[in-house]
């Protein structure tokens, strides 16, 4: 992996959260006993009023957070990805969603790279869970600068947000200049060759692919698509028509993500041939997540190889 | 204070014409729920009709009291309620659960007034009550949030996170009610998991717990105004009450559940309520 500067995601999103919550009243934070994990703590030292430790219990902070919505106040809720939208799904898609209540749900500990923990601590599904629920907002910020662009967006946008953060520190790829619209992705690099579409810490393993693959002539574009729900449908479609070839990455499973989505927009718009990176339908295992990156084939090396081989798709075509 | 004659009779008969209607309202959906709406009709009544301060011209009036409807498969005794209150006009009543009408199988805030947030899976509403509550404190406003739910759904775990979160932000401004009713779908509630004894685990989830009749209009108000003098924990109400009260036989029927009645039960039935 190149040289980057590494920021903590989750921490930009706790700083974030008090940064609002001074200008806001109406902001209020709803932890599940994960406050210095998800860093939420952060607020919930300058605001212990505004702040509500629901304990142990995703589906009462849900609850919880819509009643509040309800009455005018804008809930933030944060837990660790696979609790929030697997224990509380149902309470997401019918106390939340239907009523199209204004609640941010922030969630922690996204993918593989939770690591040690484990697979009941990893969460490959959520955006699968989540993308689905009519009214739904989905992010996943490539950085800790683009956690603090997202986090401000869901804040000034109206209805359900979900965003997700990790435990581990992503490479910093965007700087202060980076503008973040919620349904805008972002072409970071420019190329014809071949386009990988991704999100999270995926977009930076691209960009280090896109260099390498630059080095061998080969011109691959990368678009960030940090909004995942809505889709930025146009960019894909272009990408398609003028690259041909796409790759998509995440650190989620292959089914029902961000592979998934891009998917659905090809078939109907403008197929071409399609790579899906990511875990590939099986559970997670404990180890440092730069193993794991390593084993479930989630690095550079991994990235051009299957440039590599979709180019050669492309060209047989 | 205790209900005058004058009022408590205004209070029977309001009761008896909402049973009409939801009586009228599920023959006409030919589908819906309407023993358990009909057990909850007294206590909405005394709330809707009684108690609360609310402004049915403007349903979002800021100092409004609130009521969540957590067994929410009783709508119609609810849109009954809301319908003769003034929310909306009450020809919406027979349109109930039909393409485009405002009043969903389920309520759903979004389409209804007077709805305050949309329920229908079991378990979830007394949570949401709670953020009501919780945001009224943050505000400062001298709010009460009632939720109704059913004997059945207290098997759902969520409504166990909930009576804790509750008890322990101390939300004296939570009023619940349970419609002890006895049955759910499958059958007796003792027979399909029991849940007893009711009172005594809320108490010791440290709510302030009554028990009345869940039709008798005196001990409906007077544990209502109780409610209001409890500090520092929420209050719960277990409502004794009969499943299809007040049609001779639909009452403590399981089968009439989810069964709505029939052209001629319908008859029978608005005879008994005096309104064939
Ligand atoms: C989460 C959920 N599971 C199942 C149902 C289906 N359901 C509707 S009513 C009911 C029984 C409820 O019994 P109770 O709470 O005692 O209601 P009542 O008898 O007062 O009508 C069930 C299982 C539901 N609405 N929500």
């Amino acid at each position: 992996m190149k040289d980057r500067q590494r920021r903590s995601t989750r921490k930009a999103y706790g700083e974030t959260l008090a940064a609002l919550g001074e200008a806001d009243e109406r902001i209020v934070v709803l932890d599940a006993d994960l406050s210095c994990s998800t860093q939420t703590a952060i607020f919930a030292k300058k605001f212990p009023d505004r702040f509500f430790n629901m304990g142990v219990s995703e589906q009462d902070m849900i609850g919880t957070a819509a009643g509040l919505a309800s009455a005018g106040k804008i809930p933030f809720t944060s837990t660790f990805a696979i609790f929030q939208t697997g224990r509380a799904w149902e309470q997401i898609r019918q106390s939340v969603c239907y009523s199209n209540l204004n609640v941010k749900l922030v969630a922690s500990h996204g993918g593989i790279t939770v690591g040690e923990d484990g697979a009941t601590h990893h969460c490959l599904e959520d955006i699968a869970l989540i993308r689905v629920l009519p009214n739904m907002t989905v992010i996943i910020p490539a950085d800790a600068c683009e956690v603090e662009k997202a986090v401000t967006a869901a804040y000034e946008y109206s209805g359900p947000v979900y965003i997700r953060v990790s435990r581990y520190d992503f490479p910093v790829i965007c700087d202060e200049t980076h503008e973040f619209t919620i349904g805008r992705a972002k072409v970071l690099r420019a190329g014809e060759d071949l386009t990988f579409i991704a999100a999270g810490l995926m977009v930076s393993i691209a960009m280090d692919a896109a260099e390498s693959l630059a080095a061998r002539g080969i011109n691959a574009r990368v678009i960030n698509m940090a909004t995942i729900k809505p889709i930025d449908q146009k960019s894909i479609i272009t990408a398609a028509q003028e690259t041909g070839a796409i790759i998509t990455a995440e650190e989620h499973s292959i089914i029902g993500g961000l592979g998934s989505a891009v998917a659905e927009v090809l078939s109907e718009n403008c197929p071409v041939i399609l790579k899906r990176i990511g875990i590939c339908d099986h559970y997670g295992v404990s180890a440092q997540p730069d193993v794991l990156l390593e084993k479930y084939g989630l690095t550079a090396k991994h990235f051009e190889k299957a440039a590599l081989e979709i180019l050669a798709k492309k060209k047989s075509k | 204070m205790p209900v005058s004659a004058v009022q408590l009779f205004e209070l029977q008969e309001i009761a008896r014409s909402l049973r009409v209607d939801v009586l009228k309202m599920l023959h006409n959906a030919d589908s819906g729920h309407t023993g358990g709406s009909l057990s909850a009709v007294d206590i909405i009544a005394a709330l809707y009709f009684h108690k609360m301060q609310h402004k049915p011209e403007d349903p979002k009036w800021d100092g409004r009291d609130k009521f969540v409807l957590s067994k929410g498969h009783a709508a119609p005794a609810l849109y009954a309620a809301l319908a003769k209150a003034g929310y909306f006009d009450s020809r919406h009543l027979m349109t109930l659960r039909q393409y485009g009408s405002i009043l969903q199988g389920h309520p759903f805030s979004l389409t209804t007034p007077g709805v305050e947030v949309s329920t229908g899976s079991l378990g979830q509403g007394l949570s949401m009550a709670n953020g009501m509550a919780l945001a009224s404190r943050l505000d400062h406003k001298d709010i009460k949030v009632y939720a109704l739910l059913g004997d059945g759904e207290l098997q759902e775990g969520q409504v166990w996170e909930a009576a804790m979160s509750a008890a322990h932000y101390k939300l004296e401004n939570i009023c619940a009610f349970v419609d002890n009713n006895g049955l759910q779908i499958d059958g007796c509630v003792k027979d399909i998991m029991g849940v007893d004894p009711i009172a005594d685990k809320w108490k010791a989830f440290g709510w302030e717990v009554q028990e009345i009749d869940g039709h008798d209009f005196n001990q409906i108000i007077a544990a209502l105004d109780n409610a209001d003098q409890v500090k520092g924990k929420p209050s719960l109400i277990v409502a004794r009450t009969v499943k299809g009260k007040g049609v001779s036989f639909m009452e403590g029927q399981v089968k009439y559940h989810g069964t709505v009645p029939t052209e001629k039960e319908l008859t029978q039935a608005l005879d008994e309520l005096g309104a064939a």
